[in-house]
């Protein structure tokens, strides 16, 4: 394949896997799982408040 | 959720402290060496005719300090913070990750020494010599190991977004920096590039501009996927526009760069290609920046009362003027007009000190009293003075220059009717800018004064406190997929 064609190629390989990137990630499959990804980010903190004093020793021990 | 689990893994905490601390120290000297050459600018006895104070040996070294100083060594830090958190696990290695603080600090000392005595390989944001290219070179090699490696060992299933933008600014720059350092020693302070003519100049600006896209971009997005929904206390706007925002980002922005060689001996077509780029790029750029701000869609309140998230969201209002100015600079018959002039200088200040300085400094505010075992910095007031400081000056710095810029560029172009000859000389057109210099002074003043500020706080905000030590749960088994964190001072 010489340069040209394989450089055409590329473009529409990359076009198509980028409409491919869009078609995934607004699949009604993938709602709830980027949903969770969003929420991650906030896991750390419900027990920190509720656990801080029942780790205070035990955080000691290791120090 | 046991506490007495004897599977705790304690985060790395102490290098994403020594990178905040360095992000706020070398803020102050890369921005306070910045104002002092604006000054020179306008009042050219401040380099004391002495040669290392020369414009031409400090301006570089500004850059320097602001992008690869303060710029990287909150990203460095940021990314070190993030990528535990939101994977759940501990840093791959904390002594390679103390050899990339350490390291890096070396790589600025090296510039901050170099620079000043005119050693340099004269490269736009790469004047390092080769001996210092090649320890940057280690330094990036250590940091990817670290991310990465911290990645792979993740315990959640997902790798949250802000990962994937470090992880693209953290590869990007490796290949930039490889490619574009390339360089013949003749000595062991002077090199000369591998490339040749228009060559070279492709290769520089392939990597001056996707210097900005990812480091001063994608980096800092990966900053704001993180901070900006954390301090707004609620996940960001639309995490599916947020994947396909990662994917147009950085398979556009890799071609950006001829816009910065239009009119020079660069081909016409890679000049013309540069600039259909550009002006697609405003799409990706646009969406990143509405999935930012529209994050705060029905907490708008939040602005009149945290100061912190003030900054992180102003900073994605100038990083969208940016980015809509940026791809209008870059059509070819407004280049004519503004290549060259100061308008070019304010646009790059706009992105720096409006989006880059300001999201770091957001973040700042976020992180330090969470590393420091405090609910929040010694003085909150203080940081929305630093607020009002930062954005006045920003205003008064890139307003001022796009008046000078567009008035240099007509003056350069105006032509007398009669015999074709220029109408203004250079000089007079550096006169008329003078005025406009001193506003540009006034401002940096502004901006210096808010980081001084900040530091102040910072000092007093670590005084109080004492270091975080942090621990994460490691997972015992298959149904503990979210561990729980603790926090206590030590």
């Amino acid at each position: 394949m010489d340069y040209i064609t394989w450089r055409s190629f590329y473009t529409v390989l990359v076009f198509v896997l980028f409409i491919g990137v869009v078609w995934w990630a607004y699949s009604k499959g993938q709602k709830k799982n980027f949903d969770d990804a969003a929420n991650s980010i906030f896991d750390d903190e419900q027990p920190s408040s509720k656990t801080n004093d029942s780790t205070k020793q035990e955080s000691k021990n290791n120090e | 959720m046991s506490q007495t689990n004897p599977l705790q893994i304690e985060y790395n905490l102490k290098v994403v402290r020594q990178f905040a601390i360095a992000t706020v120290i070398w803020g102050i000297i890369g921005m306070a060496v910045g104002v002092l050459i604006a000054a020179q600018l306008v009042w050219p006895e401040l380099n004391f005719e002495t040669p290392w104070l020369t414009y031409s040996r400090l301006r570089p070294l500004h850059t320097n300090a602001v992008i690869f100083a303060f710029g990287t060594s909150a990203l460095m830090g940021t990314s070190f913070y993030v990528v535990q958190k939101t994977c759940k696990t501990a840093l791959f290695s904390n002594k390679l990750a103390s050899f990339v603080f350490w390291g890096w600090q070396a790589v600025i000392l090296a510039a901050v020494i170099t620079l000043p005595l005119g050693i340099t390989s004269s490269k736009e944001y790469a004047e390092l010599e080769w001996p210092i290219d090649i320890l940057i070179a280690l330094v990036w090699v250590a940091y990817i190991i670290v991310f990465f490696g911290t990645l792979v060992k993740r315990t959640t299933s997902h790798i949250y977004v802000a990962n994937w933008f470090y992880g693209g600014f953290i590869v990007t720059i490796a290949v930039l920096h490889i490619v574009n350092s390339m360089a013949v020693p003749v000595s062991f302070t002077k090199s000369y590039s591998l490339y040749a003519g228009a060559t070279d100049a492709m290769v520089q600006w392939w990597y001056g501009h996707n210097a900005v896209g990812f480091l001063l971009t994608a980096g800092f997005l990966g900053m704001m996927y993180y901070f900006v929904p954390k301090q707004a206390e609620r996940p960001v706007y639309s995490y599916r526009l947020s994947v396909v925002h990662f994917w147009a980002l950085i398979s556009l922005y890799i071609w950006a760069g001829p816009h910065h060689l239009h009119y020079t001996a660069l081909p016409d077509w890679t000049q013309s290609l540069g600039m259909v780029m550009s002006i697609i790029l405003f799409v990706p750029s646009w969406g990143g920046m509405i999935n930012g701000i529209m994050t705060l869609s029905g907490a708008w309140h939040k602005l009149r009362t945290d100061p912190i998230l003030r900054f992180l969201i102003v900073s994605l209002s100038f990083y969208g003027m940016s980015t809509f100015e940026g791809p209008m600079m870059s059509i070819k018959s407004v280049n004519a007009l503004s290549h060259y002039t100061d308008w070019t200088v304010g646009h790059v200040h706009s992105g720096a000190l409006g989006w880059v300085a300001m999201i770091t400094i957001g973040a700042m505010y976020y992180l330090i009293p969470r590393l420091w075992s405090q609910t929040q910095m010694h003085n909150v007031r203080w940081i929305n003075i630093h607020f009002w400081l930062h954005t006045i000056g920003v205003v008064l710095y890139i307003v001022a220059l796009w008046i000078s810029g567009v008035m240099q560029g007509l003056m350069w172009r105006a032509v007398n009717a009669t015999d074709g000859t220029l109408t203004y000389s250079f000089i007079e057109s550096v006169s008329e800018s003078y005025p406009f210099w001193i506003i540009r002074v006034i401002g940096g003043v502004f901006i210096v004064a808010g980081m001084i500020l900040m530091a102040v706080n910072v000092y007093r905000t670590i005084r109080a406190g004492k270091p975080t030590v942090e621990y994460v749960n490691a997972p015992v088994a298959e149904n503990n997929p979210a561990p729980a964190t603790a926090t206590q001072s030590a």
